[in-house]
C-alpha cells in the first residue's frame, strides 16, 4: 500500500518536545520509583537518583513551557479543545470501538483527518495529562525542591507530607498513562507505524 | 573569676533539682562564700546513689540507662569519668523530651547536650585530647543537612535504638552510625519507636489532636509510608497490565 494517504501531524518542534519529554518522563519514573521505595541499588544509588530526578524535573519544566507556549502560538493547540457537544457520548463511542468494534470489523467512529488529530478518548487523556497532571507534578515538584514554600500544616497533616503524597500519586498516574499511551500507539496501520510517525512527522491514515 | 564556675541561678531554679540546697550534695563548707578552691576535689555522690534502685524513679529507668551508658563509646574511652553530668547538667537539667509537646524543641534541647562538647573546640579538646572534627564537614554526605539537624536528634543515628528506653544511651562510635537513608525513610523506620512513643505520650497528655493518631504511620516522605496508597497503586498497575494483555490477545487471535 504505497499510495496510502498521509498527514503531516507532528511538526519538528513538537517532535523535539515529545522526544525530550519522553526521555525525561522515563528517567523521572525510574528515579522516582527507586526513591520512594528507598532502593539503594548499586545501579542507581540513592543520591544519584535524587540528583537525576531534580535535574530531569527542571528539564521537564522547561520542556513543558516549550510545549505550552508552542500550543498557544501554533495551531497545534486547537487539537486539545474539548467541545460540550458529545462530551460523554464521544469518548464512550470510542471506548466501545476499542473494546468491541475493532474486533468485529467496525470502522473507527472518529477517523483522523487534517481537522482531527486525536480521537475523543485520546484527547481527554492528553488534556488530563498535559494540562492537569503534569502541571501538578511540576508545581508540587518545585515545592518539594523549596520546602520553605509549603504551608506547615493543613488539617493537622504536615503540608510537606501532603505535597509529597500528591506529587507521587500524580506521578503514578502519569506512569500508568505512559504504559497505556505506548500500548495504544501500537494500534495503527501496523504495530510500529505510529512509532515511526512520531519520528518522521507523517501519520499514515 | 572563671565564668564556668558560676552557676546560672535562674536555670537552676527551673531545673529538676531546684528544691535542693547546694549543701545537700556538696560539702557544708560551700555554705560560705567565697569557698576554698580545693573543695572542687571533694568526692561527690553519683546520680545513681539517689536515683538507682528507687521505686519513685523507676519510670525513668536510671539503672537500665547506666547499663546502656556502660556499653557506649563514651564509657569505653573515658570510663567512670564520663558520668551522667557530662551531658545532663545536674544543676540545670529539665526533662524536655518527656514534657514538651513540640518535637523541634525536644530535638533542639537534646542536640544541645551533644553539641555542648562536639561543637565546642576548647571543651572537646580538653576532654578528648584531640581536635574536634567539624560537624558540618563530617556530615557532608547527608542530604538536606540543615533540615536533618533541626528535625532529627543526633542520637537517632548515633545510638543503638532500643524500644524500652525513651532515649537510647548506648552512643556508638562513628563507624556504627546510621548512614543509609533507608533506615529511616521506609515503612519500618528506625525512628518509629521513638516517634510512636512521643505521640503516645502526647495523646495521653491530651495535648495532641486526633491527627496524631491518623498520621501515626505516615511521618516520613514517600507514598510507601501510606499502606493504602501502596496497595491501591499495585492494584491499579496490575489491572492496567491485565487489561492490556487481554486486549493484545484479542488483537492477535481475533482478526
Amino acid at each position: 500500500m504505497g499510495t496510502t494517504e498521509k498527514i503531516y501531524f507532528y511538526p519538528v518542534w513538537l517532535r523535539i518536545w515529545h522526544g525530550i519529554n519522553a526521555l525525561g518522563i522515563i528517567i523521572l519514573i525510574i528515579t522516582g520509583i527507586s526513591m520512594q521505595s528507598s532502593l539503594d541499588s548499586p545501579l542507581i544509588g540513592f543520591s544519584l537518583a535524587v540528583n537525576l530526578h531534580n535535574i530531569t524535573g527542571i528539564v521537564i519544566l522547561l520542556s513543558y513551557l516549550f510545549f505550552f507556549i508552542g500550543n498557544i502560538v501554533t495551531k497545534n493547540g486547537k487539537y486539545y479543545l474539548i467541545k460540550a457537544k458529545g462530551f460523554f457520548q464521544n469518548p464512550i463511542k470510542q471506548s466501545v470501538y476499542y473494546a468491541w468494534g475493532m474486533f468485529h470489523g467496525s470502522k473507527p467512529p472518529f477517523p483522523l483527518s487534517q481537522k482531527r488529530k486525536f480521537n475523543p478518548l485520546q484527547k481527554y487523556f492528553y488534556v488530563l495529562v498535559m494540562y492537569i497532571a503534569v502541571p501538578i507534578v511540576i508545581i508540587t515538584g518545585i515545592a518539594l525542591l523549596f520546602p520553605e514554600l509549603i504551608i506547615e500544616e493543613a488539617y493537622g497533616f504536615s503540608g510537606l507530607f501532603l505535597t509529597a503524597i500528591l506529587h507521587s500519586a500524580v506521578g503514578f498516574f502519569i506512569s500508568i498513562f505512559l504504559i497505556i499511551h505506548i500500548y495504544m500507539s501500537s494500534i495503527g496501520k501496523s504495530p510500529f507505524d505510529n512509532f515511526k510517525s512520531i519520528i518522521s512527522g507523517w501519520h499514515h491514515l | 573569676m572563671n565564668p564556668y564556675f558560676i552557676l546560672d541561678t535562674v536555670a537552676m531554679t527551673n531545673g529538676v533539682h531546684k528544691q535542693f540546697d547546694c549543701t545537700d550534695c556538696h560539702s557544708s563548707e560551700y555554705a560560705t562564700y567565697p569557698h576554698n578552691g580545693n573543695l572542687k576535689l571533694e568526692p561527690l555522690s553519683t546520680c545513681l546513689d539517689c536515683h538507682g534502685g528507687d521505686e519513685s524513679f523507676a519510670k525513668y529507668k536510671f539503672d537500665q540507662i547506666q547499663e546502656e551508658v556502660n556499653k557506649s563509646v563514651h564509657y569505653k574511652v573515658y570510663g567512670e569519668n564520663f558520668g551522667c553530668s557530662k551531658c545532663h547538667s545536674q544543676h540545670t537539667y529539665v526533662t524536655t523530651a518527656r514534657n514538651s509537646d513540640n518535637v523541634l524543641e525536644i530535638v533542639d534541647n537534646d542536640n544541645k547536650m551533644c553539641l555542648s562538647c562536639h561543637n565546642d573546640m576548647k571543651k572537646y579538646k580538653l576532654v578528648s585530647g584531640h581536635e574536634n572534627p567539624k560537624l558540618v564537614e563530617v556530615h557532608d554526605w547527608l542530604p538536606n543537612q540543615e533540615l536533618h539537624f533541626r528535625h532529627v536528634r543526633c542520637v537517632e543515628c548515633h545510638t543503638e535504638v532500643i524500644d524500652s528506653l525513651m532515649v537510647s544511651h548506648n552512643i556508638l562510635g562513628k563507624d556504627h552510625a546510621v548512614k543509609k537513608c533507608v533506615e529511616c525513610h521506609t515503612a519500618n523506620s528506625r525512628l518509629k519507636a521513638s516517634l510512636y512513643k512521643y505521640e503516645n505520650l502526647q495523646k495521653r497528655s491530651e495535648k495532641g489532636g486526633i491527627h496524631i493518631v491518623l498520621s501515626n504511620s505516615s511521618y516520613m516522605i514517600g507514598t510507601h509510608q501510606s499502606p493504602l496508597l501502596k496497595l491501591l497503586s499495585f492494584l491499579i498497575f496490575f489491572a492496567v497490565l491485565s487489561g492490556i494483555i487481554i486486549h493484545l490477545l484479542f488483537r492477535i487471535f481475533k482478526k
